[in-house]
């Protein structure tokens, strides 16, 4: 009797370690931007939406204990590449989620590569994470800048707005999605009027909307984010430019960005997501439950992390490991079926192909809700939305 | 025809008068600065966030109480300046005989927590705030299309900086103000509150940034970050007016919006940077800003 007690004593005092000794311990890491632009596109939502993903995957009857962190990394490369090293290094991370803004993707991407853990990238939207600068533990889930200039930029000229006009906002950001929807419209065969650079970030729009106006163009292409978007977008309305027959194209805006906007002001536009909410059955399930949890309905960013997060959780258990090359190759080599994003797989250079969808914003008499924004114009395919992966520039993935 | 630099003449009027467009908030709210540093020696730095408070309060009038832009016109000023009149009486009165910067760095705090929280309840996104229907659509002005409700806040701008102004410098009241920062001690002994008068004036200069919060809600996106990208600029504004000037602040706010304007058509790349630009070199020449006066 009194080594029982003892025993128990013993067993007590190690706590719960001894007792799931056997079970696999995975702890993510949620990296984004908490308090700054992109915020309500990525942030708390993104954690919501990993932890959704570890409850639906069922880790707890799979033996597998699965934590989710968080931490803000301001969009500063510096700040991101410090919180995932201590991460990696002390924290145990096994895997980081979401990290929004190019520069920070990038520079995790290359700790995470050295340290053979895996990322998992929802939020950013630079090509290069998957083209000049891949790594084989880089996973580029939601969308990239091609992806965007494709859908918007091929559909409007599609439709016969030939003549473009961009206004840019002047960072690598800016740049890079304009040159991207430049390329796009001359295969489309149509052309570039002219374009003009704003400061980053801008508050008022209204002297490079009236030289947008006086180019003559069919539409303005707005290669910008956030905030900006948001003000250009209102500011086109006010100057009366879309009522005057001039079109916009948003060539990166969130469904926070037009709930921000309102359908009255944002009606008409044309824009590319890979998600959602009302998309069907499925997507609507999902999103309501995440809706009672967060207060608000997803992004395709949050919807990115809650895939990207079962996938990664179905690579785990299926190899028993926690390695960063070893799970990225068992994602790469199986196909997934997403409740979210439908059928699709991992490219070996890790661009993650699915379909992406043009949307047009409701007008105020269509719109039902304050959340119920799009209609379907067209989808692309996902081997059509992405660059190819034959002479990106990604030199692992195109060797052998 | 003429052609300024390539630039056609239509472009150039129409860039002007968006210029003076965005000098008019410029003003408000430099003026608003001017108005607190110049009497209270206080240097303001919570002017931004009372001025995203003036949009964020004329949209939950709206939505919540069904207010109008009109009324919100009205009552928002009230509010906001009732706010500002709560943190001079708790906080900021106990600090006048201190140096300017314990001013600062409260003032800077409050910004900060003011922020935090609306971002933290309203997200980061910004809302939508529609155009009064009144001043919605707009004039074609030939170079132009002129928004009716950019055309309003020119007025009614105007309206408010120079009534500002006659009060401060040509009034029985504005003359106890300016005695009451010269010397309070002897302007008390007149019988007249002092402590009174400068809370007031604080609340005053606060309710102007109100003011020019509700002018921006329908134009700028009302969001929680909207007065910290804005604040840099209007203190770059005051500095080059002359701290505590009011005129200097009015006048350079209408002009740094005109030049920042054509900044925009010759050279975007560098509208951001012509304020800050044109402020070194005032600093280097005049440092007490070009309407201040040297003491």
């Amino acid at each position: 009797m009194k080594k029982t007690i003892l025993g128990a004593l013993t067993l007590a005092s190690f706590g719960l370690p001894a007792m799931a000794q056997d079970a696999m311990e995975v702890t993510l890491g949620v990296l984004n931007d908490r308090s700054g632009v992109y915020a309500d596109l990525s942030g708390e939502g993104s954690v919501v939406a990993a932890r959704m993903a570890v409850a639906d995957f069922g880790a707890a009857d799979k033996n597998m204990t699965v934590e989710v962190i968080s931490a803000d990394h301001q969009n500063k490369p510096d700040i991101a590449s410090n919180i995932a090293r201590q991460w990696y290094d002390q924290d145990g991370v096994d895997a980081i989620l979401d990290v929004p803004t190019s520069s920070t993707a990038l520079a995790v991407a290359d700790i995470t590569a050295k340290a053979n853990k895996l990322l998992i990238d929802s939020g950013a939207g630079s090509t290069s994470l998957t083209t000049d600068q891949c790594q084989p533990t880089t996973i580029h889930w939601t969308y990239d800048t091609a992806a965007l200039a494709k859908g918007t930029g091929g559909a409007v000229t599609a439709r016969g707005d030939k003549k473009w006009f961009f206004l840019t906002a002047d960072y690598a950001f800016g740049h890079s999605l304009e040159g991207e929807t430049m390329k796009i419209v001359g295969e489309s065969g149509g052309e570039v009027v002219g374009s003009v650079r704003h400061p980053f970030p801008a508050t008022d729009f209204s002297s490079f909307l009236l030289q947008a106006q006086a180019s003559g163009a069919d539409v303005i292409g707005l290669a910008n984010a956030g905030g900006d978007t948001v003000n250009a977008i209102k500011q086109a309305s006010e100057f009366g430019i879309t009522q005057s027959g001039q079109s916009l194209a948003a060539l990166l805006m969130f469904i926070t960005d037009v709930h921000a906007l309102g359908a009255e002001t944002a009606q008409g536009l044309v824009l590319t997501e890979a998600f959602y909410w009302d998309h069907d059955d499925k997507t609507r399930e999902w999103s309501a439950r995440f809706e009672e949890e967060f207060g608000s309905k997803p992004t395709m960013v949050h919807a990115g992390v809650y895939s990207g997060t079962m996938h990664y959780l179905a690579g785990v258990e299926a190899t028993g490991s926690t390695d960063g090359d070893v799970v990225a190759e068992w994602m790469k080599a199986n196909e997934f079926d997403d409740p979210l994003f439908g059928k699709g797989y991992v490219r070996k250079d890790g661009r993650v192909i699915h379909d992406m969808h043009l949307y047009e914003v409701k007008t105020p008499e269509e719109s039902t809700g304050e959340w119920d924004l799009y209609k379907l114009v067209s989808t692309i395919p996902g081997e059509e939305a992405f660059l190819p992966m034959e002479g990106s520039g990604c030199a692992f993935a195109n060797e052998g | 025809m003429f052609e300024l630099l390539g630039i056609p003449p239509q472009v150039l009027m129409g860039q002007l008068l968006l210029g003076l467009i965005n000098g008019s908030f410029y003003a408000v709210l430099s003026l608003g600065l001017a108005v607190i540093f110049g009497l209270l020696n206080i240097i303001n730095f919570s002017h931004g966030a009372q001025y995203m408070l003036g949009a964020f309060v004329s949209w939950m009038l709206l939505e919540y109480l069904g207010i109008n832009y009109w009324w919100a016109l009205l009552l928002v000023p009230l509010i906001v300046g009732a706010s500002g009149i709560i943190l001079e009486k708790l906080a900021l009165r106990r600090l006048y005989h201190l140096d300017h910067l314990y001013g600062l760095l409260l003032t800077f705090g409050v910004a900060l927590i003011i922020q935090g929280l609306f971002r933290n309840y309203y997200g980061i996104s910004g809302l939508p705030y529609q155009i009064p229907s009144q001043l919605s659509g707009g004039q074609n002005l030939g170079f132009m299309f002129l928004p009716n409700y950019r055309g309003w806040v020119v007025v009614a701008s105007v309206i408010v900086c120079f009534g500002t102004w006659f009060v401060i410098e040509k009034t029985r009241l504005g003359a106890y103000l300016r005695a009451a920062t010269e010397n309070p001690t002897l302007v008390g002994a007149f019988g007249i509150n002092v402590p009174l008068m400068i809370m007031l004036t604080y609340g005053f200069g606060v309710a102007l940034a109100g003011f020019a919060g509700v002018l921006a809600a329908p134009i700028y996106s009302v969001n929680p970050n909207m007065g910290a990208d804005l604040i840099i600029v209007v203190f770059a504004v005051v500095v080059i007016g002359g701290m505590g000037s009011i005129m200097g602040a009015i006048v350079t706010g209408f002009g740094l919006g005109v030049i920042e304007g054509l900044t925009k058509v010759f050279y975007p790349a560098g509208s951001a940077v012509v304020i800050f630009v044109i402020m070194a070199i005032v600093l280097m020449i005049k440092p007490e800003g070009l309407f201040g006066r040297n003491n």
